[in-house]
């Protein structure tokens, strides 16, 4: 069934669109990902022009995470503390984003710019969690009792000044290496065009030091604000947020990321970590090779003013 | 548009003062509407060829039809991937265009080098040789043939770009007929759909007709929103896609 897309000015199959937004909110209610990371680039290897896939990625993220967010909230899984703290560092960080990245734009060199970002923090973020998530794997098949993890966040979280309580995530930290890690994630979600729960859920684990469970319903309540807030500044910069696009997006993601949801509260944590380690270390992979391989396509065009 | 004008004022000057045929033109469509079930549109060409007197030419010497429809043109950039270090493929050196034109399809009875000389295809901008992009660089002449190709390349692989020899017929020397596909990725605008006769070499007449593209109904309204009131439509945005995603919620729960 083929629908016009009245931003991106061209004609698509609906079916496509649906699915991959199914399987993108698949991953994402299974994960606490976002799944922006997996939507941008497969709706430009679709044919969706870059600014307009980035652009209405953003809102069917916003989307994912709002049933992520209710099926998290009614398992008590969320720390509204800890995630405004994290909301109020996107919004600025977001804002210095829309600022790098029109300067990239304005060079060239946004795409190789995006790429190796992608490759640097997918794959140190993706062996870090697969050899956690492996060293977990191994400890509770070797019949040794699961070692309780050793929640502890990092020297230079704890050396910050000014701490409180936050009393769903078991810390007693200071607010600014909340805020500083979500301005830092809110940078990545407009040059990226990404969530940022890839980066977010492992920074709270081993940098924070959170609690396990939750880690994904925090990540996903940050998202739904600086994803909301990236629609915002995409709509009223570049316009070019398609709306029928991010509507069969969400039809299939809001769905998918339900399914997700109840998937895994049954899977194994340690197991969810290394699929998630695996999805992001081969994504890793494949943009490294990209980069290095002839392009399929040596010319660009782009609409000058 | 200018173009045309021009076409048909050259006309008279390759021929001399001797009568020649007219063309009388249509297209099937002036007014091409893009709703949502839009996936490109099949545009007929067609008309006739009148000849002073009502003599029909030589066989010898036969007449050929060439059209083209060409949109609206862009000021566009186009850049040159590179190979930096022997590691990474980077954009590197890029060309601007003034006004290439966002669609160009031709179409002609017969292959267009064989009816007509580099030097008229040059006038009348026949042929993907042809086309006068304007480049706004004063880069090699060989970096700007490398750009050209390559861009025309991407065009023509992208359906925006178009050649087709031999589409046109032409039925008892009189009556002849185009069908140009629009592909649904262009872009709106005044096209204009133009048809030159051909004979001996020589570009003997000419003629325009104009093709409106614009989005209607709901994409219309949606692409209007986006531009004017583009508060309101990123709202709308976020509140569809929290919609969304609370409605799924809560039937989720139900099972």
């Amino acid at each position: 069934m083929d629908i016009y897309l009245p931003i991106a000015n061209l004609s698509v199959n609906a079916l496509v669109i649906v699915l991959l937004g199914g399987g993108v909110g698949l991953l994402s209610g299974m994960f606490g990902v976002g799944g922006g990371f997996l939507t941008t680039p497969l709706l430009i290897v679709y044919g969706i022009p870059p600014t307009v896939a980035a652009a209405s990625a953003a809102s069917q993220v916003t989307g994912a995470s709002v049933s992520g967010v209710f099926a998290h909230f009614r398992r008590d899984g969320v720390d509204v503390k800890m995630g405004g703290v994290l909301v109020a560092g996107g919004l600025i960080g977001s804002l210095a984003g829309g600022q790098i990245f029109r300067l990239l734009q304005a060079s060239g060199q946004i795409d190789t710019v995006i790429a190796i970002v992608y490759v640097l923090l997918l794959g140190s973020i993706g062996s870090m969690m697969a050899k956690e998530a492996i060293g977990a794997i191994r400890a509770s098949r070797g019949g040794t009792p699961p070692r309780a993890r050793k929640r502890r966040h990092h020297p230079l979280v704890a050396a910050l000044p000014l701490r409180t309580r936050f009393y769903r995530s078991g810390l007693y930290i200071s607010p600014l290496a909340p805020l500083l890690l979500g301005f830092f994630v809110g940078i990545l979600t407009i040059l990226l065009g990404v969530g940022g729960g890839f980066i977010l859920v492992p920074a709270m684990l081993y940098l924070l030091g959170m609690t396990t469970q939750v880690v994904v319903g925090t990540s996903l309540f940050q998202t739904l604000f600086v994803t909301a807030m990236a629609t915002m500044v995409h709509a009223t910069t570049t316009k070019a947020v398609d709306i029928v696009l991010a509507a069969l997006l969400l039809l299939g993601s809001v769905a998918g990321a339900q399914i997700g949801a109840r998937f895994a509260a049954k899977v194994k944590p340690e197991y969810l970590r290394l699929a998630l380690a695996v999805i992001v270390l081969l994504l890793a992979i494949w943009i490294a090779i990209g980069l290095g391989w002839r392009p399929s396509e040596i010319y660009s065009v782009e609409l000058s003013s | 548009m200018r173009k045309a004008v021009l076409a048909l004022l050259a006309a008279p000057l390759l021929t001399g003062a001797e009568a020649k045929p007219v063309l009388v033109p249509d297209v099937s469509e002036r007014d091409i509407r893009i709703v949502y079930s839009f996936t490109g549109a099949d545009l007929l060409l067609f008309g006739a060829i009148l000849y002073p007197g009502g003599k029909l030419p030589d066989a010898d010497k036969p007449t050929d039809i060439v059209v083209v429809v060409k949109g609206p043109t862009q000021s566009i950039l186009v850049r040159e991937k590179e190979k930096l270090g022997g590691l990474i493929w980077v954009n590197a050196a890029r060309l601007r265009y003034r006004s290439a034109p966002s669609f160009y399809a031709v179409a002609s009875s017969r292959p267009i080098e064989k009816i007509l000389d580099d030097r008229a295809q040059a006038i009348y901008e026949l042929g993907l040789d042809s086309l006068q992009l304007s480049p706004a660089s004063s880069a090699p002449a060989e970096q700007q043939d490398r750009f050209e190709r390559g861009l025309v390349d991407l065009k023509k692989r992208s359906g925006l770009y178009v050649e087709q020899p031999g589409a046109v017929e032409i039925t008892d020397n009189v009556l002849y007929r185009a069908k140009l596909t629009i592909p649904a990725r262009v872009p709106v605008g005044r096209f204009t759909a133009e048809t030159f006769l051909v004979r001996d070499g020589h570009v003997l007449a000419a003629a325009t007709r104009d093709i409106e593209i614009r989005k209607a109904g709901f994409e219309r309204f949606v692409a209007r929103s986006a531009e004017k009131w583009s508060l309101a439509y990123g709202l709308v945005a976020v509140a569809l896609s929290v919609l969304f995603g609370w409605s799924a919620g809560v039937i989720a729960r139900r099972f």
